[in-house]
């Protein structure tokens, strides 16, 4: 089985390309990139106004399944992924029973290899039942193809803990992926500490709650000589720990989410508990500096913390709706208006960010259209305006803030493995 | 003027204009409540429903008496132990409310913007009768109907509004109300309790009580929650009493005719000496008077009514 991607403006950043070109897929693979290429028994393409880029790495989801599936299933994750262009996810382990082990780690990504939509990669937790206490097998999760490690959701308050799971993990090198919050400094708080939350009345989520924890796990990996990874950076502060540690030759690595990229606290105001996101919604001011440390590299990878909730759990009082928004099927056209569009980053600055970059991090095969590579393309419409629906998402949940937007660039072909799984948004089901 | 809003949820959202015609009806529903027989037939046949999801004894009787007096028929729901216990939804509980058929549900709760939730989910008025730290519109309100009461008029006023303002409704209610009718505002507390961001609010903060009620025209004094201090807020309630106490002393700096008010329950010797609560100065009990005719007339308006019936 070949395809043909004819005319397509190909973006691969991990290739240095950014041209017209053409892209032949032979059975899974990439079998060439170039001008010109001409094949008669492949099924035919024509991309001409469209972008190419390799298949978008989500880092950062939560798939909900063992535990939860009154959120969300492998199944409908994955087609959410697969339906907003991502082609592959890094699970977090915060499922129940929870990712500390070999056989719930195996469940997952044996259960989505089956399934065939997104690919799905675990990561395992930092410590047993992410309780902060002892040490996960950390090997056995490396063995059953853990990419990470992290108590996402459930922040290593200990912080010999978090020494000992820096020193332990840097055997199989893997990294560790910091959920950066100081939960007495966060004191139970539910929105971002500023003039809204004092409007609200609403008990404020403090910047040094994020500041305090970041700064501490780049000391320990700075001591411990091992790869950090913080996640959904979302202060200035924040940026700026991570800039200097940079500069300082530390090993540490950040992503941001698209909704702390396009939203503020302010939002918050509507007291719409899909606003109610962890880290939250913070001021301008962050905004702006999250948007320069993408520009400047500071921050690596953009991942939405995809986090879904049944209605029920959300449509409640704000303060006791729980925390998180919906990200795979805004990703791409979010990114491509919001970032794109108006100028702040060039196309191979974002793709960079949601495929090499992550696929580095995580020690993924992906992220690249090199030839030989496995055959993961995301093909984007720059040009196709549409609002977003949630009632037409493949996600079993709605809680997105995103309702209703009007946005400009949308994914309209998803392919894995060299097979076209989603073409202008619908899924395509090949025999499954 | 007529009231146009559904629901009274804040005064946040209302306009001068709205907040004084609010003010202007509680002045005939105060003569009614001076009347030897308090009823008018104004609400009759309609239906009152109260749900405080927190105690509250004066609040809750004051709406209660107010829909009475206006012959509407009232019914508590003591939601700590109705359907809360069994695990209901607010959204459940807000259709229940809706089938049944209620007017007007007054409604307090611990969580901000609970009210705004049941407001957009029931047909209903909804009146907030506390939301969390939120907002408590009627007792501000009855806060400015005192003050204009006693002062004639709120507009160029110095109003100091003493103790825990971070976790207070009833200060940000007040602030919104008295600022919008042209007071000035000065909040007073520690530091803990008091957050710098209050300043983008348009009032002057202060940490030293002695410099805030410099004199001002009103004192506004906050209850104290025990629990501050042990949520690490506060050293110890002697400590605060010694620093924030509205004592005799204290009171001489502000105008010679300066006026006291407290929400209530209030806690004697910590917040305010009972030289103050008791004195000349104070105008506690009335408050909760005027509390009656406020929420009398917010019924009234919320129904659609109009000032000049019940003048008449």
């Amino acid at each position: 089985m070949k395809l043909l991607l004819k005319n397509g403006r190909v973006v691969d950043p991990a290739n240095n390309l950014d041209a017209v070109l053409d892209v032949l897929i032979q059975d899974k693979s990439i079998a060439a990139v170039g001008k010109n290429i001409s094949d008669e028994d492949a099924l035919l393409y024509d991309l001409s106004g469209k972008i190419v880029t390799p298949g978008w790495i989500d880092m950062h989801v939560h798939l909900r399944e063992p535990g939860f599936e009154g959120k969300e299933t492998i199944k409908t994750g994955t087609r959410a992924a697969i339906a907003g262009g991502v082609t592959a996810v890094a699970a977090m382990p915060n499922t129940k029973p929870v990712m500390d082990n070999q056989a719930v780690l195996k469940y997952v990504s044996e259960k989505a290899k089956e399934l065939g939509w997104a690919k799905v990669y675990g990561i395992g937790a930092i410590s047993k039942s992410s309780l902060g206490e002892e040490l996960a097998e950390i090997g056995e999760l490396k063995d059953a193809g853990a990419v990470g490690l992290s108590d996402d959701g459930n922040p290593v308050s200990n912080g010999n803990l978090m020494r000992m799971a820096m020193e332990y993990a840097n055997m199989f090198d893997l990294p560790i992926i910091s959920h950066a919050e100081d939960l007495t400094l966060t004191n139970e708080g539910y929105m971002h500490e500023g003039f809204h939350s004092i409007v609200l009345g609403l008990r404020g989520i403090p910047a040094v709650s994020e500041e305090a924890a970041v700064a501490r796990d780049i000391q320990l990996a700075e001591m411990t000589k091992s790869r950090l990874h913080i996640c959904h950076v979302s202060t200035a502060g924040s940026v700026k720990l991570i800039r200097e540690a940079k500069a300082r030759g530390i090993k540490v690595t950040a992503e941001v989410t698209p909704h702390h990229l396009t939203m503020t606290d302010e939002a918050v105001l509507s007291l719409d508990t899909n606003t109610k996101v962890n880290p939250p919604l913070r001021t301008a001011k962050d905004q702006g500096a999250l948007l320069e440390g993408l520009k400047d590299g500071t921050i690596d990878a953009i991942a939405t913390d995809h986090a879904p909730h049944a209605p029920e759990d959300k449509e409640v009082e704000f303060a006791y709706a729980p925390f998180g928004i919906l990200g795979l099927e805004t990703f791409v056209p979010l990114m491509i208006d919001r970032l794109i569009h108006t100028g702040h980053l060039s196309w191979p600055e974002v793709i960079k960010r949601v495929t090499v970059n992550p696929a580095g991090i995580l020690g993924l095969e992906l992220g690249t259209l090199g030839v030989g590579r496995p055959a993961d393309i995301t093909v984007i419409d720059p040009e196709k305006v549409q609002q977003v629906d949630k009632q037409r998402f493949y996600s079993m949940a709605r809680n997105s803030p995103f309702h209703g937007w009007e946005l400009k660039g949308w994914p309209i072909m998803t392919i894995v493995d060299g097979k076209v799984l989603m073409e202008a948004g619908l899924l395509i089901d090949q025999g499954r | 003027m007529i009231w146009q809003r559904k629901d009274l949820l804040g005064l946040q959202e209302l306009t001068a204009a709205e907040i004084n015609l609010i003010l202007d009806t509680a002045v005939p529903m105060k003569d009614i409540l001076k009347r030897p027989i308090k009823k008018v037939p104004v609400l009759r046949g309609k239906t009152v429903i109260t749900m405080f999801y927190e105690p509250s004894t004066r609040t809750r009787t004051s709406f209660e008496l107010a829909g009475k007096y206006l012959s509407a028929d009232t019914v508590n729901l003591a939601m700590s132990t109705s359907s809360v216990v069994k695990g209901e939804s607010l959204k459940d509980t807000a259709l229940n409310i809706e089938a049944m058929g209620a007017d007007i549900l007054v409604m307090r709760h611990e969580a901000t913007g609970a009210p705004h939730f049941m407001a957009q989910n029931v047909k209903s008025r909804v009146v907030n009768a506390g939301d969390g730290m939120h907002e408590h519109p009627t007792q501000a309100l009855l806060d400015l109907f005192t003050i204009k009461e006693k002062k004639g008029s709120i507009e160029g006023l110095e109003v100091a509004i003493l103790g825990d303002i971070l976790h207070s409704r009833v200060a940000r209610s007040n602030i919104w109300g008295l600022s919008k009718l042209g007071a000035r505002i000065r909040v007073v507390g520690p530091s803990t309790l008091l957050p710098e961001q209050f300043k983008e609010l348009g009032v002057e903060t202060y940490h030293k009580v002695e410099e805030a009620i410099q004199g001002v025209d009103v004192i506004n004094v906050l209850r104290l929650q025990k629990e501050r201090q042990q949520k690490g807020l506060l050293p110890s309630m002697r400590e605060y009493a010694r620093i924030y106490s509205l004592t005799q002393d204290r009171l001489e700096l502000a105008k010679p005719d300066a006026l006291v008010l407290h929400p209530g329950p209030m806690n004697r010797g910590i917040e305010i000496s009972s030289a103050v609560a008791d004195g000349l100065h104070a105008a506690i009990n009335e408050q909760v008077t005027n509390g009656v005719a406020v929420r009398m007339a917010i019924l009234y308006l919320l129904m659609g009514g109009n000032t000049d019936e019940v003048a008449s």
